[in-house]
């Protein structure tokens, strides 16, 4: 029922609005992505793992977050994006994160 | 010779100079470096995305592009190749053909359709002004911070959509009476073939709100193909990840949605401003769902040096949330004083607001400009910052520290 006070706001005079566009065929190219992870503990697991769903930047962007939370995000990786990660590199790259990219 | 004479380039350039004296956001932006709590907050810039000029980089795939503060200065819509970028899979198609293009309407339906690009032209078009923005904008600013996506606070735009009323659509199709949510989903696919599709559903109640429509333009023109070309859902007053991009189907569902993108992810605890403390227990999780009140000063940046014990210009914008906006106040003493600012033109209640004021500094030294809306149900923004573990929702008033010489 909250919606029905703004109905008014709507539709503006269709001599406002923009004609309807020329839709054309679009083919765009995503730049590409070559960045891997910087050195540390178990790097080249962590490239041939995370960079096939995201770029580097994704993880490296993000605050030094405690060794619980990065189990938790690499947890969710496999279990609900589905990422086929190993237990054995999981746990390696765990330990890359924790290594890196934890608070001391 | 044609085109203009040095001397016109030269009367025009000067020109823009006045217009922007003052501001210390002139000249193109430069490389962000957000104060987060705990820094990692330097961001480069990139040309490098097609159909979008510059914007901060903040992930490189799937794309995770915000809009330069300085280009929400001065102008109340955001240009389309500045408007932010946010994909959850990296797998978007990046050609689309308009005619075989098809918008499919099923499930709880009297008859299931697929709409070509030049149905949907067809119906009665409706147009208007919305903010579109991210449910994490802001996030780095959380603290204790919280993973996601470190936005500041240019994970938002607002522009002009014209597009035919969603409930048009689904009245095409006719809906079954047992129908209570529409479900959409856009063309972008899951990286791995098991992972959820990015999918999100709307009460049937709310989906028929005549605000609602599915856009096919953006500022007047086609959306760039990163932000949804060709079709994109408007859900205005809402969060962004309602908005489904290259929009291709919808579904009537006969029993809430329990896909992962409704029932676990993106849910915030019920209570005001889905504020709670860190590690409490026992709260109720819902969908996150309308927007709170915001405001911004743009046309100063951060640490900006201004003359102390003299009135200062100050613009900006404010967006009242799900409602208009109907008060704006600024503050040059870190919010001991407020001064109401005036209002810019009403481009409707889902819009950004822009607004002016002018307000004395006081003596040389340290100063907080501050900025506050409160929106036309009377909620204004609070002083104390809003905490969820999702980083959603930041409407805190904004501070912003300067200099006074």
């Amino acid at each position: 029922m909250k919606f029905i006070a703004v109905t008014g706001c709507v539709v503006l005079a269709a001599s406002l609005m923009a004609a309807a566009p020329a839709f054309k065929s679009m083919s765009i190219e995503l730049p590409p992505d070559a960045a891997s992870f910087p050195d540390g503990p178990n790097v080249k697991t962590v490239n041939q793992n995370c960079l096939a769903c995201h770029s580097a930047d994704m993880v490296l962007d993000q605050p030094l977050l405690p060794r619980t939370t990065w189990t938790a995000e690499v947890t969710k990786m496999r279990n609900v994006y589905k990422a086929p990660i190993t237990d054995a590199d999981a746990a390696l790259i765990v330990d890359y994160l924790a290594a890196t990219h934890a608070p001391p | 010779m044609s085109g203009p004479s040095r001397r016109t380039v030269l009367a025009q350039g000067s020109a823009m100079l006045a217009l922007t004296a003052g501001s210390a956001f002139a000249g193109p932006p430069a490389a962000p470096d957000f104060p987060f709590p705990g820094g990692n907050g330097a961001r480069p810039l990139t040309k490098d995305f097609p159909q979008k000029g510059t914007m901060v980089l903040q992930r490189s795939r799937p794309p995770l592009l915000e809009t330069a503060f300085t280009d929400f200065d001065n102008q109340v819509f955001t240009p389309n190749d500045k408007f932010f970028v946010r994909w959850h899979w990296s797998v978007i198609p990046t050609e689309i053909d308009p005619a075989s293009f098809r918008l499919k309407i099923h499930g709880a339906v009297e008859r299931e359709i697929s709409l070509s690009l030049s149905d949907l032209t067809s119906l009665k078009k409706v147009e208007i002004a919305a903010v579109n923005q991210c449910s994490g904008n802001s996030r780095g600013f959380f603290e204790p911070r919280v993973p996601g996506a470190q936005w500041g606070n240019g994970g938002m735009g607002n522009a002009r959509w014209t597009g035919a009323r969603l409930s048009d659509v689904l009245e095409k199709a006719g809906v079954k009476s047992s129908a209570v949510m529409a479900r959409f989903t856009g063309l972008d696919q899951p990286t791995v073939s098991e992972g959820p599709v990015f999918k999100k559903s709307l009460s049937l109640e709310h989906a028929r709100q005549p605000e609602v429509i599915i856009a096919y333009a953006m500022n007047g023109k086609p959306l760039p193909l990163l932000n949804g070309y060709p079709i994109r859902l408007i859900v205005p007053g809402w969060y962004s990840t309602y908005w489904i991009k290259m929009l291709s189907d919808i579904e009537l569902l006969e029993a809430p949605d329990d896909n992962y993108w409704m029932k676990t992810a993106y849910l915030i605890p019920d209570t005001p401003r889905a504020d709670m403390k860190p590690g409490q227990a026992g709260l109720t999780m819902v969908p996150i769902n309308r927007m709170l009140p915001r405001s911004f000063i743009t046309n100063i940046g951060r640490d900006a040096k201004l003359k102390a014990n003299a009135p200062a210009a100050l613009r900006g914008m404010a967006f009242g949330g799900d409602c208009g906006v109907a008060k704006v106040e600024v503050s040059a003493d870190g919010g001991q004083s407020w001064h109401e600012a005036k209002l810019g033109k009403d481009e409707g209640a889902y819009s950004f607001r822009q607004w002016t004021a002018r307000v004395a500094t006081g003596a040389a030294g340290p100063a907080t400009l501050a900025v506050r809306c409160t929106n036309t149900k009377g909620e204004a923004q609070p002083d104390t910052p809003n905490w969820n573990p999702s980083g959603f929702m930041r409407n805190v008033v904004e501070r912003l520290p300067v200099t006074l010489a």
